[in-house]
């Protein structure tokens, strides 16, 4: 075959973009930029579209939604992408996620959902003080909430339901994990966790992009089996875990992202990441999302809420 | 064909002074040495400069 023709989905071009694209340019591969910002796409037209001729396109957006909706108008166009609109959707909110974990069985911190201040009063005292708010969309640990007794519940909830839009009141509740000031950001690709870091913080937030510190973290067979199956759960893909760890239930998974960021793990860990993630594409563009994968599409009934094409991926 | 970058100098949008850049690509994201406004190349010819967007709700991995 000759080289694949790929496409990046783009919105800005941070260290990670660059990365990837200097990984594909060593590969001899020439990558057309598709800017999120410039793009019209014609929703009704899944046969002449200007998409066809893409062995693969690489979702790079910063918004989770022009992510999300253009993964899905490319997979119903029958154009492979990575990751899948069906990653997208479960990975790019939270609820989604516990969903589909719980459904696989894998092990994570407790959560909750609740449509309204008072049910969500009832949930958070069911758990127990602290727990933590989050939204069911965004990252960066932006407007988690650390809620540690009645009265900052109560305030909380009621900021979210006057000052935030609709989504702000569909109420996620999880039972603050005690962390030992540290969690773990592991890095699946397809069925191989390539490599993980603890995140050091003071703080109950860890995030490196709030100033977390990282040092490697050696990837355990029970890491390795946890991130697979969590991974897996969520369509697969190339997604970053983040895990704490439970002194008494052990490795917990808290969130799979989907677009992943890397530039503070390369270092630490010693793995090329960006190159694992070109291999990564264009093994899809030449053997489909199943053989990248390396495990036949998954069948449970909570992830057929996409109807994809035939000869999409997933 | 290698992806189109610029190299040259411009001001920064916020405090005016001029930054140096080398081999940058449209959107691509840089802070300015000066002020510390993180800024995007939003032009290749002339090369351009203007202040990155703010955080929206749904940004993220």
């Amino acid at each position: 075959m000759s080289s694949p023709r790929v496409g990046v989905l783009y919105s800005r071009v941070r260290v990670e973009e660059k990365l990837l694209f200097e990984a594909f340019e060593r590969r001899g591969v020439t990558i057309n930029l598709l800017d999120d910002s410039t793009l019209v796409f014609d929703i009704t037209d899944v046969r002449q579209h200007p998409y066809q001729h893409f062995d693969v396109i690489v979702e790079r957006c910063i918004n989770h939604s022009r992510a999300l909706y253009s993964l899905k108008i490319l997979n119903d166009q029958g154009v492979k992408t990575v990751n899948t609109a069906l990653v997208a959707d479960i990975c790019g909110n939270k609820l989604m996620t516990t969903s589909a974990l719980a459904a696989a069985g894998v092990p994570q911190p407790k959560a909750l959902v609740a449509y309204t201040p008072e049910s969500a009063l009832a949930a958070i005292e069911s758990l127990g003080y602290p727990v933590v708010l989050k939204p069911t969309v965004g990252s960066w640990g932006r407007l988690l909430s650390k809620v540690n007794d009645r009265d900052a519940a109560e305030s909380i909830l009621e900021h979210k339901e006057t000052l935030g839009s609709y989504h702000h009141s569909i109420f996620y509740i999880q039972e603050y994990v005690k962390k030992p000031g540290r969690d773990i950001r592991a890095f699946q690709i397809g069925s191989e966790t390539i490599c993980a870091i603890y995140r050091h913080s003071p703080n109950w937030i860890t995030n490196t992009a709030r100033g977390g510190r990282s040092e490697n973290c050696p990837v355990t067979p029970e890491m390795a089996d946890l991130c697979t199956r969590a991974a897996r759960a969520c369509g697969g893909g190339m997604v970053a875990l983040d895990l704490f760890e439970d002194p008494d239930r052990g490795l917990l998974v808290n969130e799979v992202n989907y677009t992943m960021e890397f530039r503070n793990s390369i270092a630490p860990t010693g793995v090329d990441i960006p190159e694992r993630m070109v291999d990564f594409c264009l093994r899809v563009a030449r053997e489909g999302w199943d053989a990248a994968n390396g495990f036949p599409p998954a069948t449970s009934a909570h992830l057929a809420t996409i109807s994809l094409a035939d000869g999409a991926s997933a | 064909m290698a992806l189109p970058t610029a190299t040259g100098t411009t001001p920064c949008p916020e405090c005016f002074a001029d930054i140096t850049l080398t081999d940058v690509m449209q959107h691509e994201i840089t802070q300015c040495p000066g002020c510390g406004a993180e800024l995007e190349v939003i032009g290749l010819a002339p090369l351009t400069l203007a202040l990155a967007p703010q955080e929206e709700e749904d940004w993220g991995e």
